[in-house]
């Protein structure tokens, strides 16, 4: 039996690791008796030198064999690491980008990509040995297993609980990656949980019993996550079961990708174009180290409001720190036009995000969101899951034109400053005073930077049944494209059915299947399906076909492939298959072909490898 | 040249004072480093042993000094301590640099790279804590056996204890020093790489 409860936060920017010691509960028992602590990761700060930190940068540097000293990356657990990760893969990057991978994690979530094929860094030269988001992510992990593995080698991370967060918004073939990248790098017992519930854990554990008196039957918390690189937001209802408290996840919002970074970036921008008018113009390194000087200086202005301004200074590259130093200024006013309007910009409820369609030239690459307001990425969230109590018993369905939260959550770095915490809060509740509602309260006293590793480390702990769990399943509705029987007609293209394969809130370690549908499968060829998943119809049952649905209500994921082995069939068959889908106890999704005939079962392929592109 | 703020305070006191003063402190600092080997970096220093003062009161005519007296420091951790400052405050570059060709504006400028990478890493290597607790300038008694290397005594010095007086400075100590850990032949006296872009 495992000893500790692992909860490794994986994010677009940051890694941290959190556990709890099982052994080493209180007797009694209760919530806020057991510890929690932070692994420190011990990673390369600067070339030849070892630091232990709380946060692993998820940056990734393949060096060049020049750049280096034999002995300089020597880490206790590997005297010459062939890739670098952490701080010094981070500074070394911002020098020699062509050899930096980052945000390999959302481009494990971009569904245009093999996310298997080696492509990052992107852009680099032939030379540079290229990497897939997968390898990636598995390169973050294995660091924190060697990490864990040199502090507790009595207790191998092999043998633990390890539970590791994903963004709710992640597709179920970023999920499967995930945990697939984990099983690779050996963690054998796993978990996956989605980040605003770990941070929602967190917050329970923090209040101890007084979380009870904090919310209660009825009310709806809104989780808003704002990390470095996206946007995560989810609704959890209060609910009663059998006397006590219960939590249910009801909703979660787009893969949005924004996050502080942007906010840095577009304050570098700002001040970049204010030195451009003084005529002074900047080159690439010097937007860079502005970018790492505006992000001080927002912090600073945001955390004390009797500042106005804050100087930034870009020191030279060269040894001449004084002559060679640019100068300018960072202002109050600055700030509140860039950030606060910019990122949240007050709108009414109704206002959705801007969308501008993509040229056809677009380059490959993220699929940044094109709105920077974050409000309006809110507003469409809440305004889109107007009916996600309809199915929850306790729960009147909701008249109004948008859900309307009774307390919010905060997570994430960008909402540690109170001005754009307020702000977030008072935007929501000016909302709410529209279809004159009770506005919001805020649920305090998280750690916005560290709780989603330690919501996911007290997870293991809840696991063991002890604790509130918030229950809710897969957070959408899962279909496959059928097409239409109905003669061809030149230049239609044959309109498409959508058959569900998964409701909405299947729970794990359930499992449906779709025997009245049988399909035909060509042995030895690959066949491949359209995929779609829906956040907001909670109502279709496996089986359902759907023939038309209302625009944004089913998303296109990337397609799904099924292909029978040759072995003990003959090529060229066609073989009646129907369809099963089960929701693994990791929590991920796992759909089979079964045999209509016998019951040979074949996994369908969540993620397929593309040809192109 | 002397490195005791205290006792060189300026009438004006400007940012390039300012700088000069914490300098001051930072060499002091380096002085007062306990050496420790590379693979043990984690220390908590022992106050009483931990003053390195040049000492002069040592008869230079007796070689055979106790060795456990008076230890040679290594180098090491003042170096790899001289590195951080220079990559984190880019200080080495600003000492080095004749600030009387700049403007006070302009030396400013540069002093806020200094000053808050000095911080930054001062705050992330060492845990420092003022060794009187009493606002400076208020009077204080000394009971018998107080620590001579805790405290020192200036002015009228006579008589014994109990001593009364006027608390100048507070005093610091490092009460933890938490450098990073170097990797088996790192080259520490590379203070800062040439870099060459290609």
């Amino acid at each position: 039996m495992s000893r500790y409860s692992i909860g490794i936060d994986l994010g677009t920017t940051h890694c941290v690791v959190s556990f709890v010691d099982l052994e080493n509960e209180g007797s009694t028992a209760i919530e806020d008796e057991i510890k929690q602590e932070i692994l420190l990761l011990p990673q390369l700060a600067s070339l030849g030198s070892v630091e232990e930190k709380a946060q692993l940068p998820s940056f990734l540097y393949q060096y060049h064999e020049s750049e280096v000293a034999p002995d300089d990356l020597a880490l206790p657990w590997d005297r010459r690491p062939d890739k670098l990760v952490g701080e010094l893969a981070r500074s070394l990057g911002s020098k020699t980008p062509i050899r930096l991978i980052s945000s390999a994690k959302s481009w494990l979530c971009h569904g245009g990509v093999d996310r298997r094929s080696a492509f990052l860094p992107l852009d680099a030269p032939e030379e540079v040995e290229k990497m897939s988001p997968f390898d990636v992510t598995m390169t973050y992990l294995e660091h924190i297993k060697a990490a864990w593995n040199q502090h507790f080698y009595e207790n191998p991370i092999e043998e633990q609980e390890v539970t590791i967060t994903v963004p709710a918004s992640f597709d179920p073939a970023a999920r499967e990656l995930t945990a697939e990248a984990a099983r690779s790098s050996g963690m054998k017992n796993l978990t996956l949980l989605e980040e605003p519930q770990a941070a929602v854990y967190s917050w329970i554990h923090q209040a101890g019993d007084a979380w009870r008196d904090q919310v209660s039957v009825g009310d709806i918390v809104l989780v808003v996550d704002i990390g470095g690189g996206t946007t995560d937001l989810s609704l959890i209802a209060v609910t009663e079961e059998e006397g006590n408290l219960g939590l249910n996840r009801v909703a979660v919002g787009d893969h949005i990708l924004l996050g502080g970074d942007n906010m840095d970036l577009a304050l570098a921008y700002c001040i970049k174009s204010k030195l451009a008018k003084q005529g002074k113009k900047l080159q690439a390194w010097q937007v860079l180290a502005l970018t790492h000087s505006c992000r001080d200086a927002k912090e600073g202005l945001l955390a004390d409001s009797t500042v106005d301004v804050v100087p930034l200074v870009v020191p030279s590259r060269g040894s001449k720190l004084i002559g060679g130093t640019l100068r300018s200024e960072l202002t109050r006013a600055e700030v509140e036009s860039v950030l606060v309007d910019g990122f949240f910009p007050k709108v009414d409820v109704s206002e959705l995000p801007v969308q501008t369609a993509r040229g056809a030239l677009t380059k490959l690459g993220l699929p940044y969101a094109q709105d920077a307001g974050v409000t309006r990425h809110l507003a469409a969230f809440l305004t889109k899951q107007v009916d996600a109590l309809n199915n929850l018993a306790g729960f009147e369905p909701v008249t109004g034109a948008f859900i309307q939260p009774t307390a919010i959550l905060f997570n994430g770095g960008v909402l540690k400053a109170p001005v754009l915490a307020e702000r977030v809060l008072g935007i929501i509740n000016s909302w709410l005073d529209t279809e004159d509602a009770k506005p919001a309260r805020l649920l305090d006293g998280a750690d916005l930077d560290l709780s989603v590793a330690k919501g996911a480390a007290y997870y293991g702990y809840v696991r063991r049944g002890k604790g509130v769990r918030i229950r809710g399943g897969i957070a959408n509705a899962y279909y496959i494209g059928v097409e239409s029987a109905m003669p061809a007609i030149p230049g239609i293209e044959i309109p498409m059915q959508a058959l569900c394969v998964a409701p909405f809130g299947m729970e794990e370690g359930s499992s449906v299947t779709m025997q009245g549908e049988e399909l035909g499968l060509v042995v030895g060829e690959p066949v491949r399906f359209r995929f779609y998943g829906s956040a907001t119809r909670r109502d279709d049952q496996p089986g359902n076909l759907l023939e038309d649905w209302d625009e944004g209500e089913l998303e296109e994921l990337p397609e799904i492939q099924a292909t029978l082995p040759v072995e003990g069939l003959s090529s060229g068959e066609v073989v009646p298959v129907y369809l099963a889908a089960a929701v693994t106890e990791v929590g991920t999704l796992r759909l089979e072909a079964v045999a209509v005939k016998g019951d040979e079962r074949w996994n369908v392929e969540l993620d397929v490898r593309e040809n192109e592109k | 040249m002397n490195f005791d703020p205290s006792l060189q305070l300026p009438a004006v006191f400007d940012i390039t004072h300012l700088v000069l003063s914490g300098i001051a402190i930072i060499l002091l600092i380096l002085l007062a480093l306990k050496p420790s080997k590379n693979t043990h970096t984690d220390v908590t220093l022992n106050p009483a042993i931990s003053s390195e003062t040049p000492d002069k009161a040592i008869p230079l005519k007796e070689p055979a000094v106790n060795e456990s007296v008076i230890k040679s420091t290594s180098p090491d951790s003042a170096l790899q301590f001289l590195s951080l400052l220079q990559q984190e405050a880019r200080m080495i570059d600003f000492i080095y640099e004749n600030i009387s060709e700049y403007s006070d504006e302009e030396v400013g400028a540069a002093a806020r790279i200094v000053h808050e990478g000095s911080l930054k890493a001062i705050n992330e290597y060492f845990t420092l804590m003022p060794i009187r607790e009493e606002e400076e300038g208020s009077r204080l008694t000394l009971q018998d056996g107080f620590n001579a290397s805790e405290i020192r005594l200036t002015g009228k010095v006579v008589g014994s204890a109990p001593f009364s007086g006027t608390l100048i400075h507070r005093g610091w100590r490092a009460q933890e020093v938490k450098l990073p850990k170097i990797s088996e032949g790192h080259d520490v006296t590379i203070i800062a790489a040439a870099e060459v872009e290609l």
